[in-house]
């Protein structure tokens, strides 16, 4: 019997109850979030079980919602059965003061550096990892760079005239 | 079935076995040539410019091209590519710069001998680029001196090709005084360098 | 910078030698920093440095209407850039629910492997330049210019192609593009023969990369390793037949896997990689002939919210003209809603993951880049090794800058 969204969610609803919450299926792609500081739980059982084996981490980037008071940052796991070729995604949401989530790169070796990268943009605190630190930028940046309320040009820049632009 | 490459085949009969430049002007006479010193320096210098490629993205692979068979930059005296900045002449930055980079280029810079020259290849070395963002460093020329700006995202190589000839035209002009001049001094100065 | 690591049990050195790669180094192809740990010439450990060219593309994309996103995939692997803006279309065509037709599918597919065949073709002639045969890498390079002409015949450009448009190609092939394809078609497999008896049965070669740089499926698989660099660890996956696109379905072609996932593997699933591409050029240009009369024009689907008019009917027609405004001031809003899109890039999976409010810019977009990914395994695989191999491995894994920085 081949693997599909229904017995996913049916697999993980037994093993977890009311704790995974915002079932979706935008685009085909079975969606869930759970609480913060259930991810390793969900993502070891979603590797482990015999029928799941979710195996493959595909991606983990964080989304920034700056209207979304006490859940900010959202950080998505994209997960891939490779045996049953299915892909799930896994969100968790996490205040932006306190941004510590697990990390999961005991699990998956991969996660390492997209979790250096997710701090780095976003600055979530993955707790456990062995080498949290910049990656992209340089290490003395100050600041998250992706979250929204900085902006994408270089502040130092003297030879833009904001009139020009339409902005002032 | 032959290989399918193309040999240049012409049916004009090739005049001069080997390409010559022209030399300086000046005087000849039986059994001496006299001319200006700095004629026969800048000559030499610019049909044996060695460039640094400090290729970084994109214009990194177009740079390939150019070396390759088919643009082929030997041709111009510069078939050796040194990856040494110390016996280099020409600094040819490719490619955005991020700022994470910038001290990289600057060092690389420093430690070429004088006379040196910059050539910077593309939109992204020559201004940032389309990438006015909060990492790349808008233009080389914050950080070093230019010479030469070739505009292109990426250049075509050809374009490259007539960006090298402006730098053989800078060098084999150029005064044997400039780089002790005092402009040349300020100019340093304003980058910071001594 | 780092630590000197304790020496290996049996070593003749009083200490390990640190030493410095990049991220200037010829031997580096790209701006990487390896801080090596040597015991002697072998290596102990390395540490990887990232981030020389980050140019935040995610950031730029927030800010910027869908068709102006297609000049920033470009610049990610600069040596295949038609699949990244094919694979970001194909995510934009998924998100927005445009059908494409049959003819723009197999067009894409001709344009996809070539851009396979020409980054396959640079990743292992480099790996030929890095055991020391030049040879192979000037003689391909001329191949490389006729796709780049194929290139340019169809969108203008040579590297950075910009090319296609959501919902097709920004205009239909001409002939010239269809003779310089027939004879790309006729002239490589003499060439890729050439090549292939130049490297894949030559002593000094095959020394140099068995056993180099290996890695098992199980890591791999760990590792987030996709592309021809998992297949040669012996995992048959490939985003074109698991999450089938472009019409891939219609084609018969065959997954090369390799066993050990070592340099030689890696480099004989690129080169059965090329062979499989040339059937799939051959099988779609015999399909793109099938269409005739008004068919053999289609080169885009019908999408006029996306999909800029003719500039004849902008000059003469008032909603030509409207739409054209539209699209250029980016003004269309866009559906909400979220999607991961992959597609086969030539080192592995390129996802686009695409989260739309409703706005007329995306609003977070993120970039599955499959060399940033699988660079993290370099350390495990040149521990061990020798230095000249470290080098050689980093050539063979095809780490593209400008896609691993973002």
């Amino acid at each position: 019997m081949a693997l599909s969204n229904e017995i996913i969610k049916q697999k993980l609803s037994e093993k977890f109850g009311e704790d995974l919450t915002g079932w979706e299926e935008p685009y085909g792609m079975l969606t869930f979030s759970s609480n913060k500081d259930l991810n390793l739980k969900v993502l070891q059982f979603l590797y482990d079980d015999p029928e799941l084996q979710f195996r493959f981490l595909t991606d983990i980037c964080a989304v920034h919602y700056p209207e979304k008071k006490g859940e900010e940052l959202a950080v998505v796991y994209h997960l891939h059965n490779l045996i049953d070729n299915i892909r799930i995604r896994f969100k968790i949401y996490t205040d932006i003061n306190i941004p510590d989530v697990f990390s999961a790169s005991a699990l998956y070796s991969a996660a390492n550096w997209m979790e250096r990268e997710t701090y780095d943009f976003y600055g979530v605190n993955f707790v456990g990892h062995p080498n949290l630190k910049r990656i992209l930028n340089v290490d003395d940046m100050e600041y998250f760079p992706m979250r929204k309320e900085f902006p994408l040009e270089d502040q130092t820049r003297i030879d833009k005239d904001d009139e020009m632009f339409g902005r002032s | 079935m032959p290989r399918p490459v193309q040999y240049n085949i012409t049916e004009k009969p090739i005049e001069t076995p080997i390409g010559m430049v022209e030399g300086p002007e000046g005087f000849t006479g039986e059994g001496f040539f006299a001319s200006k010193l700095s004629d026969v320096v800048g000559l030499a210098r610019k049909n044996s410019i060695w460039p640094l490629p400090f290729a970084t993205s994109c214009c990194g692979i177009e740079f390939m091209a150019l070396m390759g068979s088919h643009y082929d930059l030997a041709r111009f005296g510069s078939e050796r590519v040194s990856f040494s900045p110390r016996q280099c002449d020409l600094l040819m930055v490719m490619g955005t710069i991020a700022k994470k980079m910038a001290p990289i280029v600057k060092q690389v810079y420093l430690q070429m001998a004088e006379p040196r020259w910059v050539l910077a290849m593309g939109a992204c070395a020559s201004s940032g680029g389309i990438f006015d963002t909060y990492s790349v460093l808008q233009g080389i020329d914050q950080i070093i001196p230019v010479d030469v700006y070739v505009p292109g995202c990426p250049p075509r190589p050809e374009a490259v090709l007539d960006g090298f000839m402006k730098v053989q035209d800078l060098v084999g002009k150029e005064s044997l005084r400039r780089r002790n001049s005092d402009r040349y001094r300020e100019l340093m100065e304003s980058y910071g360098i001594q | 910078m780092s630590e000197h690591v304790k020496l290996p049990e049996g070593s003749l050195e009083k200490q390990t030698t640190t030493l410095n790669l990049g991220p200037t180094h010829p031997a580096t192809h790209g701006v990487f920093q390896n801080i090596i740990e040597l015991d002697g010439e072998r290596i102990v450990g390395a540490t990887q440095t990232v981030g020389y060219i980050h140019r935040a593309f995610e950031k730029i994309a927030e800010h910027r209407p869908l068709y102006q996103i297609t000049p920033l995939t470009d610049r990610m692997n600069y040596c295949s850039s038609p699949i990244n803006n094919m694979g970001w279309h194909i995510a934009c065509e998924r998100l927005l629910g445009v059908k494409t037709p049959k003819r723009v599918d197999y067009l894409r597919i001709i344009i996809m492997e070539l851009a396979r065949i020409s980054d396959h073709l640079i990743c292992n002639s480099i790996v030929g330049v890095d055991s020391g045969a030049y040879t192979g890498f000037l003689y391909v390079m001329q191949y490389r210019e006729l796709i780049y002409e194929i290139y340019e015949e169809i969108c203008g450009s040579r590297l950075t192609t910009n090319i296609g448009r959501i919902g097709g190609f920004e205009r239909n092939f001409t002939n010239t593009a269809f003779e310089k394809l027939e004879k790309f078609i006729k002239e490589w497999p003499i060439v890729l023969e050439e090549f292939d008896n130049l490297f894949m049965r030559n002593r000094i070669f095959m020394e140099r990369t068995i056993g180099v740089g290996p890695i098992s499926a199980e890591r791999a698989l760990n590792y987030g390793f996709t592309g021809p660099n998992l297949r040669a660890a012996g995992v048959d996956y490939d985003v074109r037949v698991h999450n089938t696109y472009s019409s891939y379905e219609d084609f018969d072609f065959t997954i090369p896997v390799g066993s050990t996932g070592d340099c030689y593997d890696r480099f004989l699933v690129r080169d059965q990689e090329m062979w499989q591409s040339l059937h799939l050029i051959k099988e779609a240009y015999k399909k793109v002939q099938e269409f005739k009369g008004a068919d053999g024009e289609v080169y885009h689907a019908d999408v006029p919210d996306y999909y800029l008019p003719d500039k004849k009917d902008v000059y003469t027609k008032m909603e030509a003209l409207i739409y054209h405004f539209k699209i250029v001031m980016g003004e269309i809003d866009l559906p909400p809603g979220e999607i991961y899109s992959p597609v086969e890039g030539a080192n592995g999976e390129l996802g686009f993951y695409l989260i739309s409010d409703g706005g007329r810019t995306p609003y977070r977009l993120h970039f599955r880049r499959p060399c940033f990914i699988y660079y993290q395994a370099y350390s495990e695989l040149t521990k061990g090794g020798m230095l000249s191999d470290a080098i050689i491995t980093m050539s063979s894994l095809n780490l593209i800058a400008g896609e691993l920085d973002a």
